[in-house]
């Protein structure tokens, strides 16, 4: 329900100078890599950049939410670099396994991939994501058509719940703080997707006009 | 804990540097950058040194893991969950007085003081790997005595069978006890006769000092072969059971973590493959070794038992 104040909307060049501000910050958590990466770096960049695309994957079904609490409409325009960085960190932690776990080793990458369960779904998510991304253009969305693209880009949700068994997966019992709060974040942001599907599906209720009278039945015509 | 003042013992320790750190003379900058660390960390000052002990011997071509990355990563649950919980947490133990009660199925149980057990063997250094289940592992040089002298001083029944470790769990020292992340106090345990090998070792100190808090001050168990959760630190009992106990991380998750925890890079855990380690700082992961490389010395104490099903 949009609010009744008047919301601000940011001219093109706002919204230019917002997207390059939120790009310049999105590229903060990339910088820390070059850092101090503790004693076992392969594990710190692992988990570096694998937190990092959950989070830009939480905060690109934020949006949604967020426009329909705040009337914010212009906050659309900023969702699909929010995916993108989350598809850019998620390169960077495939990368980091390819490297760091298996030094390029194909045979060993598939093995490990259909070994450990954790691996399993992370790739798999990792996968789903990639016609996302290459979607993500005008163009493509030109090609596919609204209603299309919209399906398709709903993969995320299957996405999002690879990623939280992932994470759970590969933590210990007395690790579960963190991957328990992604989880619960996660079935918010999808609860509030559920609930707007339950509601559409409610057939709508008849147009309320103000100027219009009320239609009213009398016992008897009324004197003028 | 020894304090020792210094008109007690003059310059007799103090003139000999130990050939392990003579040895490691080139790590010294990482030793230094240690004591550094020490003054911005208070709880990894380098407090007095420990009585005489013999030198180790390094392991050929597996350098000691610097003392830095040995307390500011590890896993010590009772202080956090986090690599480095350990060494922003651990300032609050309190490591004198210490006592360690061993009873059970023993002739002679007592409650031994630290500078009791301190004066009980021959202090040694032992220069060992250590794996943790996770899949990183380190070189330590530990200072200690084998457990079995602590053994035999008490003289185990005939009916002994295994020994267990308890493990210090106060709430008021160890913040993160107050949460059910585990079953606290954190309890490990070994067969007699792993606990009697020669390997096993109860150490007071590393590089030379006495234990760092983030690695189990004052006084832990180290069993090289076997996965690090089953090295219990700062440990507060030791007692003699007949039947084979149920440790914490078995009750934690059973088809994970069993009894005897031996490194093996043919036994998987249930979620990831236990076939290469991460030695701390290396770029490339290394295989991992049967026994973590102790397999001449320890395989026999397991000839004829299935390996993957007493994992």
């Amino acid at each position: 329900m949009a609010s009744s104040a008047p919301v601000w909307n940011p001219s093109s060049k706002q919204l230019l100078l917002i997207k390059l501000a939120l790009i310049a910050l999105s590229l903060l958590p990339l910088l820390r890599l070059f850092g101090d990466l503790g004693p076992n770096p392969p594990e710190f960049v692992s988990h570096h950049t694998g937190t990092w695309t959950f989070n830009f994957l939480l905060l690109t079904l934020l949006i949604s939410p967020l426009r329909a609490w705040t009337g914010a409409h212009w906050l659309l325009r900023l969702r699909r670099n929010l995916g993108v960085l989350s598809f850019f960190y998620a390169l960077l932690h495939v990368s980091a396994f390819v490297i760091f776990e298996h030094q390029f080793d194909i045979t060993e990458i598939a093995k490990d991939v259909l070994d450990r369960p954790f691996i399993t779904v992370g790739f798999a998510a990792f996968v789903l994501m990639i016609p996302l991304a290459l979607t993500s253009n005008n163009r493509a969305v030109a090609y596919l058509g609204g209603k299309r693209w919209r399906e398709l880009h709903r993969m995320v949700y299957a996405i999002g719940i690879l990623a939280a068994i992932h994470y759970l997966w590969l933590s210990k019992v007395t690790t579960y703080f963190y991957p328990l709060t992604y989880t619960i974040l996660l079935v918010l942001l999808l609860g509030w997707r559920a609930a707007r599907f339950m509601d559409k599906s409610r057939p709508p209720s008849p147009p309320q006009h103000d100027k219009e009278q009320p239609i009213q039945f009398f016992k008897q015509k009324p004197k003028d | 804990m020894l304090i020792k003042t210094p008109t007690d013992h003059a310059l007799a320790t103090s003139e000999i540097t130990p050939e392990s750190i003579y040895a490691q003379r080139r790590q010294f900058l990482q030793i230094a950058g240690a004591g550094l660390l020490a003054s911005a960390l208070p709880n990894l000052a380098l407090a007095a040194p420990l009585p005489k002990f013999k030198p180790g011997t390094p392991i050929p071509d597996e350098p000691s893991t610097p003392l830095s990355t040995l307390t500011t990563y590890g896993n010590f649950y009772e202080f956090g969950p986090s690599k480095d919980s350990p060494a922003r947490n651990s300032s609050s133990l309190k490591t004198s007085p210490w006592s360690v009660e061993v009873d059970g199925e023993v002739l002679k149980p007592g409650r031994f003081d630290l500078d009791d057990i301190l004066r009980m063997g021959a202090m040694e250094e032992r220069i060992y790997r250590l794996r943790c289940v996770e899949g990183w592992s380190v070189v330590v040089p530990w200072v200690g005595f084998p457990l079995a002298q602590l053994l035999n001083k008490v003289q185990p029944k005939g009916n002994a069978r295994y020994v267990e470790f308890w493990s210090l769990a106060d709430p008021e020292q160890m913040p993160y006890v107050r949460f059910p992340t585990l079953d606290w106090p954190y309890r490990e345990a070994l067969r007699l006769d792993e606990a009697m090998h020669p390997l096993t070792i109860l150490a007071v100190g590393m590089y030379g000092q006495v234990l760092p808090k983030p690695n189990g001050a004052p006084i832990r168990l180290v069993v090289p072969w076997k996965y690090g959760f089953k090295s219990g630190k700062s440990l507060v009992r030791i007692r003699l059971v007949e039947q084979q106990p149920k440790t914490t991380w078995m009750k934690a998750a059973p088809g994970e973590y069993g009894f005897y925890a031996n490194v093996n890079p043919e036994v998987s855990h249930p979620r990831w493959s236990q076939a290469k380690e991460r030695r701390l700082g290396e770029f490339f992961r290394r295989p991992t070794l049967p026994f973590n490389g102790y397999a001449d010395q320890v395989s026999s104490l397991y000839t004829g038992m299935d390996l993957n099903r007493n994992f």
